[in-house]
């Protein structure tokens, strides 16, 4: 596979063709080409550098669906240690673009029995069709939600690992009701009584995104994005042409620091130059590393105040004028406490 | 996700004409419903083609029979205020958080930019967004009621749509009554990027709280409810009443269309379909709106069942 896939990483496709050829040349006609082959790698780095650290919304959209960004999986056999799949949401199928299962998180100081579920998309076409191009269905929203209900039930703090274009827009996904599956989700998991840890590794395609998104702390890849609606699908209604995505994408402010910014996520997890498929090892490092740290906060915390503080977080998002001299306006109450369910 | 107006399969809502005065109706005689008619030649406020049954229907007799087609029962789209008039016992309803307005918390620029649409659809409706809500009594019993309007931006949900819902789940969860929620809305607002997604989030957790202390929360359907509505309150209903032909789902019929590349059923995504498949309880004449809610509330409404235990 081409190691750059993208129109902006021209410039660096361009300088490594170069190098090869001088080292082609070097070899056949045997002549000393090191200086010259130093001074563009030098070039080559510098390039590298300059692009990669200026990277617009879109040129990351780009990355965050690199065909070799590392996906769910990916993570999981760096993050854990027996992962156990479970299968299945007890009504229809099992769902393979969203999975989970029980699995032992150790940090280095403390083992933790966790559940770990994320979408999860293919390397290659045959994956990808296995996987629906990390677009799940009704019942992996609903195998979820049977998983984390296991979770709260055991005591097991629960991480969810985002990567989706978003929910799989089919017939026999309306026909399963799965607008209905992702708002139960919603609704069910403000009600968990177990530490959620929400991390968006590449695409966080809207609703799809967030049905496996509450949580009470969101982490995101310096890479990914987490968006209401497609950079395509919002060009596609506003400029009606997809082609202005790269606007779209901007203008949605959907890239993790303008997240981290508005205060919609917690973290941002750095990512190697040029993207987290550089060196999948020292992303799911460092990644290990914030899970761990979050989850050691949160574990100290009682099942009624993580209800609160969860509630409490998606509560006070949103941005409003309380409008001139109005009498109905109430100033914003604090959410009174949370009653035990059971 | 924000869907584009309906395409082919419920006829596309039609924007409601402003009234005209009294006199002008006598200066035209009625138009024959022709085929070859163009649209733009009926004069506007006084004369109707019914997106149903293609008959010419009077303003007047459009508006007094709750924007029903007296002919085919085709529901028209109706504005926020009127539904309110129309539920509420006369003289009860309170309404709440009037002046909340929208900001341009984005500073969205595009091809639309968020402010002046915002400008503009505020004065279009008269609305600062795209939702009533307050409290009310429906044939004597108190509700919290939310009522979305499809003609500000779509009924798409930004923050100040997610906030007044959510007002009023709480408010009713504080005073222990149901709530109604009336959803007209093809999703959350783009315009303010996350902060709409996450208002799928703030509003659900309030019906979460509003469950968890037994209280119910009927949904009403209309035409369209789409997206991230649909996938949020909009489907998390004790009952889920929808109005007929109302269309209703999660992805635009386009995008199943463009992705699936499959010819979409007969009917799909109406309420019909919906009622088919077993995902709504009832559909529901907008006329029989009042006197079914006032059955529902009967069998759900926490003061009575308190006082018939005590």
């Amino acid at each position: 596979m081409k190691s750059y896939q993208f129109e902006f990483e021209r410039p660096l496709a361009e300088l490594e063709r170069r190098i090869e050829e001088m080292r082609a040349q070097a070899q056949a006609g045997k002549v000393n080409l090191t200086a010259e082959i130093a001074g563009v790698e030098r070039r080559l780095a510098a390039e590298r550098q300059q692009i990669y650290t200026n990277l617009n919304a879109w040129q990351r959209v780009q990355i965050s669906r690199h065909p070799r960004r590392p996906y769910f999986l990916d993570y999981v056999s760096r993050l854990f240690e027996d992962f156990t799949e479970l299968h299945g949401d007890r009504i229809h199928a099992d769902d393979q673009a969203l999975i989970g299962g029980f699995a032992t998180f150790h940090d280095g100081k403390t083992v933790r029995r966790v559940m770990a579920l994320g979408h999860q998309k293919g390397h290659d076409t045959k994956e990808n069709l296995r996987r629906n191009f990390g677009m799940a269905h009704p019942e992996g929203y609903r195998k979820a939600l049977r998983l984390m209900r296991m979770a709260d039930r055991f005591d097991l703090p629960i991480l969810c690992f985002i990567d989706t274009p978003g929910a799989y827009p089919g017939v026999e996904a309306e026909e399963r009701h799965v607008a209905e599956a992702i708002a139960v989700n919603l609704r069910e998991m403000t009600d968990l009584r177990v530490p959620i840890i929400a991390t968006v590794i590449g695409e966080g395609g809207s609703g799809g995104a967030l049905g496996i998104g509450i949580a009470d702390r969101v982490l995101i890849l310096e890479n990914a994005y987490y968006s209401v609606i497609s950079p395509e699908g919002c060009a596609a209604i506003l400029w009606k042409d997809r082609a202005h995505a790269p606007a779209a994408a901007e203008a949605l402010r959907c890239s993790a620091r303008d997240l981290l910014q508005a205060k919609l996520v917690d973290e941002i997890i750095p990512e190697p130059l040029g993207g987290a498929h550089q060196d999948a090892a020292a992303v799911a490092q460092a990644l290990k590393a914030a899970l761990a740290a979050h989850l050691t906060e949160l574990s100290r915390w009682s099942p009624s105040r993580l209800l609160e503080t969860r509630y409490r977080r998606y509560r006070s998002v949103g941005v409003v004028e309380s409008g001139v001299a109005s009498r109905t306006a109430r100033p914003r109450r604090k959410p009174r406490s949370t009653r035990t369910r059971r | 996700m924000e869907t584009p107006p309906p395409s082919s399969a419920p006829p596309p809502p039609t924007t409601p004409a402003p009234k005209a005065p009294a006199a002008l109706a006598k200066v035209f005689d009625k138009p024959r419903a022709v085929s070859g008619v163009k649209r733009r030649e009926i004069p506007k406020g006084v004369w109707i083609r019914c997106n149903g049954c293609d008959e010419m229907i009077t303003c007047k007799e459009l508006n007094e029979s709750l924007r029903v087609c007296p002919r085919c029962r085709f529901h028209f789209p109706a504005r926020a205020r009127d539904r309110v008039a129309w539920l509420a016992d006369s003289g009860t309803f309170e309404e709440k958080d009037v002046a909340l307005s929208p900001v341009d918390a984005l500073g969205f620029r595009g091809a639309v930019s968020y402010a002046p649409k915002l400008r503009a659809n505020q004065k279009k409706t008269g609305l600062k967004d795209a939702i009533v809500t307050g409290f009310c009594a429906i044939e004597g019993r108190r509700v919290g009621l939310a009522v979305m309007d499809f003609e500000f931006l779509g009924g798409s949900m930004g923050s100040v749509v997610g906030e007044k819902i959510t007002r009023t789940i709480e408010g009713a969860t504080r005073a222990k009554l149901p709530v109604i929620l009336i959803c007209a809305s093809g999703g959350a607002r783009m315009y303010e990027g996350m902060l709409s997604l996450m208002q799928m989030a703030k509003t659900s957790a309030a019906l979460a709280r509003h469950a968890r202390a037994r209280l119910a929360c009927v949904n009403v359907l209309t035409n369209p409810t789409m997206a991230g509505v649909m996938a949020s309150f909009g489907s998390l209903g004790d009952v889920i009443l929808a109005e007929p032909k109302a269309r209703i789902g999660f992805a635009g019929a386009r995008v199943i269309r463009e992705t699936t590349r499959e010819e979409l059923p007969e009917g799909f995504q109406t309420a019909e379909f919906l009622l088919e498949h077993g995902l709504i309880d009832l559909i529901v004449h907008r006329r029989d709106l009042k006197a079914t809610l006032a059955r529902i509330l009967n069998f759900t409404s926490r003061v009575r069942c308190r006082a018939r235990r005590a």
